[in-house]
């Protein structure tokens, strides 16, 4: 990126011998809409409370739009946050909070209630200017903490696992407002989640984060086609890990040695280190269970081991001959009478595509 | 187990779980019956003598110990009248504001910093504040006694750092001893209110200031002061309402400046042999205190509810 909007350059954070955020390096685009995404533990909050300033990082700097955020303290930096347990004041009411932050811009009356307004209907809560925030469900005090920290027009606004508390359809909908919010108001947006569905559907790039590092930082589709590891890989969505022996490191499009599978071709040999164990990563969609032999290369025979029947889909589990561990297949219920078949059938067919497999160096 | 004893058995269950459901039902009496014996003794030491003082308070004192029980409001005109009486009501609040003013200002950063900036041991630093309590409430008042006295410790003090040449008269048997003497001695009563609501503040609430552009103050005034507020009204109150009545401590560093109202309460149940009048003073110190607490309470609530 050249663009850096914010720029993080070899920020530590260590709390005595533990390294909670280990040098980061990571730039974001100015507009992006950008996740941390990893589980409990991994520094991802820590490195998000750097970026407002409420820690100083042992190392490294922070730079927002050219500007090192080194002696700039968190109450004059150009950011905003929408924290986890959303932080409203319940000694104000609604219109006050949202307010809250403009007394230092000197508004006339007549501007801070346009304001407010103007805030109130981007998320949705016209009409609730005088409630306090124990009348509000906690869908509702969300949208009042993003009006909050948006009224600021901030450059920059952080958001700290801000739905992890709403229940599961309120998420999926605030999901949606949030990205199309972002793209309307085109500020810049790093959120940190653990949920990975949560960090697909909304992000331009992720950084999927684990021991206080970025292992990769990707668009959601490049995360989830081509992980560049057997973390990344396990984290984002289901996979099959097969181990597998390199046979040719020359350069092209690499063929490697998987167990129970034979010679297969895979899709990043070439990328791969030069290491001599790695292991071969498939996607439980990617593998298509026939009753009858099919036409192409790409094929083996298995056995039904398990069936779970999922409504718009079912997985399988199915194993093959010279493989240990068995493979999850998941498909599409299009036409319920073969899927039916398939449950049903003991010996069966497992097809691929050419690039449905990736090459991993096995690290765990 | 013939079908006839079942029948007896199914009809008698309900009739002795009775007392049961009806235990079961209603809240409120089992609360009466938590509070029971609380309410017991209540009733035996505060509420019959309470009603002795108001029935007194009408009655006029004759010679010896005998009353006149005709009704008469004679003590509470001359409670209301007689300068003397309003010269002590009104002093006697204002010590007691005072007082009440200074401890939760001396309070104040004491909780805060215990509940903000201390990390570790903080049932130690709480413990340490009630150390005053360790002992005796009139060798507190006798210690300020030695501090503030002719040949105190102040006064030696300065007189040895040649500050002055003769020892100070103003320290002690005045008003103002009363208030640092009353402030010291009721110091925690205001911090652990104080403490308690500064702790259970949510600290994000204070990072949710700091984000929106205040500074260390402004976030001390917007958000820490009025989420603090129940404290300091309860600290107040809880001060304000003793040290009215304190009597201990205006007659040991008063002086007759420092004379309160229940000094005077105290002289017409002993020397002065007016027990009436002594009930109708009592009885119309507490009426002012509570009129004053409740408006004071009704006015807090209302102000905050204004902050902005």
């Amino acid at each position: 990126m050249t663009d850096a909007f914010i720029s993080l350059r070899g920020i530590t954070k260590a709390f005595g011998a533990f390294k909670a955020v280990d040098d980061v390096n990571l730039d974001i685009a100015r507009g992006e809409f950008f996740s941390l995404l990893g589980p409990s533990g991994c520094g991802k909050t820590t490195l998000l409370r750097m970026i407002a300033g409420f820690e100083t990082p042992t190392e490294g700097d922070v730079v927002i739009d050219g500007v090192s955020m080194s002696a700039v303290p968190p109450h004059r930096r150009p950011t905003n946050m929408v924290f986890q347990s959303y932080a409203i004041f319940p000694h104000l009411d609604v219109a006050q909070n949202v307010a809250y932050g403009l007394r230092r811009d000197k508004l006339d009356k007549a501007e801070v209630a346009g304001r407010v307004g103007e805030a109130l209907a981007m998320v949705k809560l016209s009409g609730y200017e005088s409630r306090r925030s124990n009348e509000l469900s906690g869908g509702q005090r969300q949208r009042v903490a993003l009006a909050r920290a948006l009224i600021k027009r901030p450059k920059v606004l952080l958001l700290d696992e801000p739905l992890g508390a709403l229940d599961r359809k309120l998420r999926e909908e605030m999901q949606l407002e949030l990205r199309t919010l972002q793209r309307s108001v085109g500020i810049t947006f790093v959120f940190v989640t653990h949920d990975q569905e949560e960090a697909l559907t909304m992000s331009d790039r992720v950084a999927v984060m684990s021991q206080g590092k970025p292992i990769q930082v990707a668009s959601p589709r490049d995360l989830y086609e081509r992980p560049n590891s057997v973390e990344v890989a396990d984290f984002i969505g289901k996979m099959n890990f097969l181990p597998c022996r390199r046979l040719n490191g020359s350069g092209e499009a690499g063929e490697v040695e998987a167990d129970g599978l034979g010679r297969v071709p895979v899709v990043n040999g070439a990328e791969c280190p030069d290491v001599a164990t790695l292991v071969v990563a498939v996607r439980p969609e990617k593998l298509s269970l026939h009753a009858d032999e099919p036409a192409g290369a790409l094929k083996i025979r298995c056995r039904m081991q398990n069936t779970a029947y999922l409504g718009d889909r079912s997985h399988y589990v199915v194993s093959v001959d010279g493989l240990e561990r068995a493979l999850a297949v998941s498909a599409q219920n299009a036409d319920p009478e073969a899927a039916r078949q398939l449950a049903g059938g003991a010996s069966l067919w497992l097809s691929w595509a050419p690039d449905a497999l990736i090459a991993l160096p096995a690290e765990r | 187990m013939t079908s006839a004893t079942s029948a007896t058995l199914a009809v008698d269950a309900p009739r002795a779980s009775a007392w049961r459901r009806l235990l079961m039902r209603s809240e409120a009496l089992r609360g009466y019956l938590l509070l029971s014996p609380t309410l017991l003794v209540m009733l035996g030491i505060m509420v019959i003598p309470m009603i002795g003082m108001v029935v007194l308070s009408f009655w006029t004192q004759l010679a010896g110990n005998t009353f006149d029980n005709a009704f008469t409001l004679k003590n509470y005109a001359d409670a209301f009248t007689r300068d003397m009486y309003r010269i002590l009501f009104v002093r006697s609040l204002g010590i007691s504001l005072l007082t009440t003013f200074f401890t939760v200002l001396l309070a104040y950063p004491v909780a805060y910093y215990v509940a903000f900036h201390v990390k570790r041991h903080k049932m130690v630093w709480i413990i340490l504040m009630t150390l005053p309590f360790w002992t005796s409430y009139l060798l507190r008042v006798f210690a300020w006694k030695i501090i503030l006295g002719y040949n105190g410790a102040i006064n030696s003090g300065l007189l040895s750092l040649g500050m002055i040449s003769e020892p100070l008269t103003v320290l002690l048997y005045n008003p103002s001893a009363v208030v640092i003497t009353l402030t010291h001695a009721w110091a925690a009563f205001a911090i652990l209110p104080i403490y308690v609501s500064l702790e259970k503040i949510d600290r994000s609430l204070l990072e949710a200031a700091t984000d929106l552009g205040d500074g260390p103050v402004a976030r001390f005034f917007r958000v820490v002061l009025p989420l603090s507020l129940p404290g300091i009204i309860a600290a107040s109150v809880l001060i304000f309402i003793p040290t009215v009545g304190d009597y201990v401590t205006p007659s040991l560093v008063g002086g007759t400046e420092g004379y309160m109202i229940s000094n005077a309460i105290q002289f017409q149940f002993a020397r002065g042999n007016n027990w009436p009048l002594g009930a109708a003073l009592a009885l119309s110190s507490m009426v002012i205190v509570t009129v004053i607490v409740m408006t004071y309470v009704v006015v807090v609530r209302r102000l905050t509810a204004r902050i902005g």
